[in-house]
């Protein structure tokens, strides 16, 4: 399932032995860096292709190791060696929690490890969704958009017309697209994401928004309503948007959070 | 200049407009296209039998986030892709599990993807994806710093020929197995 790195090559040959820990030679770090994306990329594939038990891990020569390396890195990237150390000291403290004996009346703590698995995990699907999105056909490659030759000429004015017959139009539209609505169920292909997004926009250009101005009836019917709504109920357990209403019953504002 | 009349004459009307826009146009830019004469149930029907009649032929009429387009049938791509031979340069794994990450976790932070991904998120990164129209700022999160908050655009969606992201397969379909605790 998981090609990550069976290409990788130290000096020209390819990798066969694994390495024991989480010490890279000094020699292969560059190789390294470019065949991972961080300490738990590395992790995750130690993990799964070597067996390797997060517990195992000699930590003290680990640590040493670290410092050493970590002065070499000083040169080169020292973000990354930061961002490998964090993890390092990470598993130190898991290391530490498991070999401290658990107070008796602490009987269901959590295991220390299964905060890191969780994250491995996450980051395990995230390479996989990576991979898809990479591979989907895209426009421009796989897509070719027609775009006929057309020279724009300037427009004709059109007649005038009257505000008001525009107007009268309009409501004649709008009551016969209200006789004409269809009741279709069928499976809605909705994302409460994406409808997060959107009113975080549209909060963003219009600052203060009323609740109902939020949902557009016109446009998508009940399940996005519903969708949109639970978007808005998201949104505000995120803390990223203020919901507020003067007295019962009274208009409800939305606002975004990093609002004045 | 005469309004269309008929079915015929109107559909001639959407399919020029559509095969000249070179970007899709939604119902409303359409609507215009007949100054107010026209409803968004009629062009959804004359549309249905456009894309109908192109069926056999070189182009699909395809419906995505921002509205319709014609594109190339999928089997000649191959064809048209051979006039440029450049072909463009692969976004690095940082990029794809980035965007992966701000496609299926949105609104988030760069935090928030530096979290996941367990490295700092290099600018060039969000450059790049900015650049492409891929990604935008919706807002900022109310922490201190007040780090600016990421999510996937329309554009987006388009060049991967989707209507929405609830058309991307579902994030549990890439769950692997357990990883056990004892070994």
């Amino acid at each position: 399932m998981l090609s990550i790195i069976s290409e990788i090559k130290i000096n020209g040959e390819a990798l066969t032995e694994l390495p024991q820990d989480l010490y890279i030679p000094p020699d292969a770090l560059e190789v390294y860096l470019e065949s991972f994306e961080g300490p738990l990329d590395l992790l995750l594939y130690l993990i799964r292709k070597n067996n390797l038990d997060i517990l195992d891990i000699p930590m003290a020569e680990l640590t040493v190791q670290y410092m050493v390396y970590v002065e070499k890195m000083k040169a080169i990237k020292l973000e990354l060696a930061a961002d490998y150390l964090l993890m390092s000291a990470m598993l130190i403290e898991i290391k530490s929690r498991m070999l401290l004996p658990k107070p008796v009346e602490v009987e269901e703590e959590d295991d220390p490890r299964a905060e890191l698995v969780r994250r491995l995990m996450e980051y395990e699907a995230i390479k996989l969704a990576a991979k898809n999105l990479d591979e989907m056909p895209k426009v421009g490659e796989e897509f070719q958009v027609a775009h006929a030759y057309y020279q724009h000429v300037a427009d004709i004015k059109p007649p005038e017309v009257s505000v008001d017959e525009l107007v009268e139009a309009w409501r004649n539209v709008m009551k016969r697209a209200k006789l004409n609505s269809h009741h279709q169920l069928g499976r809605a292909e909705l994302s409460v994401r994406e409808h997060m997004s959107s009113v975080l926009r549209r909060l963003q250009t219009d600052g203060m928004c009323e609740f109902s101005q939020l949902f557009d009836l016109e446009i998508g019917g009940l399940p996005t309503l519903v969708v949109n709504f639970l978007a808005i109920l998201e949104l505000a357990k995120e803390g990223l948007v203020k919901i507020t209403q003067q007295a019962a019953f009274s208009t409800i504002y939305l606002q975004a959070s990093n609002a004045e | 200049m005469k309004e269309p009349e008929n079915i015929v004459e109107m559909k001639q009307v959407l399919e020029a407009a559509l095969l000249t826009a070179g970007q899709p146009l939604s119902l409303d830019d359409m609507l215009k296209l007949f100054a107010g004469r026209m409803e968004r149930a009629t062009i959804r029907m004359l549309l249905d039998e456009i894309k109908q009649e192109w069926e056999g032929k070189t182009l699909d009429l395809a419906q995505v986030a921002t509205g319709y387009r014609f594109q190339a049938k999928p089997e000649l791509s191959a064809f048209i892709a051979r006039m440029n031979p450049e072909r463009q340069p692969k976004y690095s794994r940082a990029v794809m599990e980035t965007l992966a990450i701000i496609a299926y976790r949105q609104p988030v932070t760069r935090g928030d993807i530096e979290k996941i991904r367990g490295v700092s998120v290099n600018p060039n990164v969000m450059r790049q994806l900015l650049e492409r129209d891929w990604i935008d700022v919706v807002g900022q999160r109310e922490v201190p710093g007040r780090p600016s908050l990421y999510a996937t655009t329309k554009h987006f969606l388009d060049d991967l020929n989707l209507r929405s992201l609830a058309e991307l397969p579902p994030f549990e379909d890439f769950a692997q197995s357990e990883i056990p605790l004892d070994s």
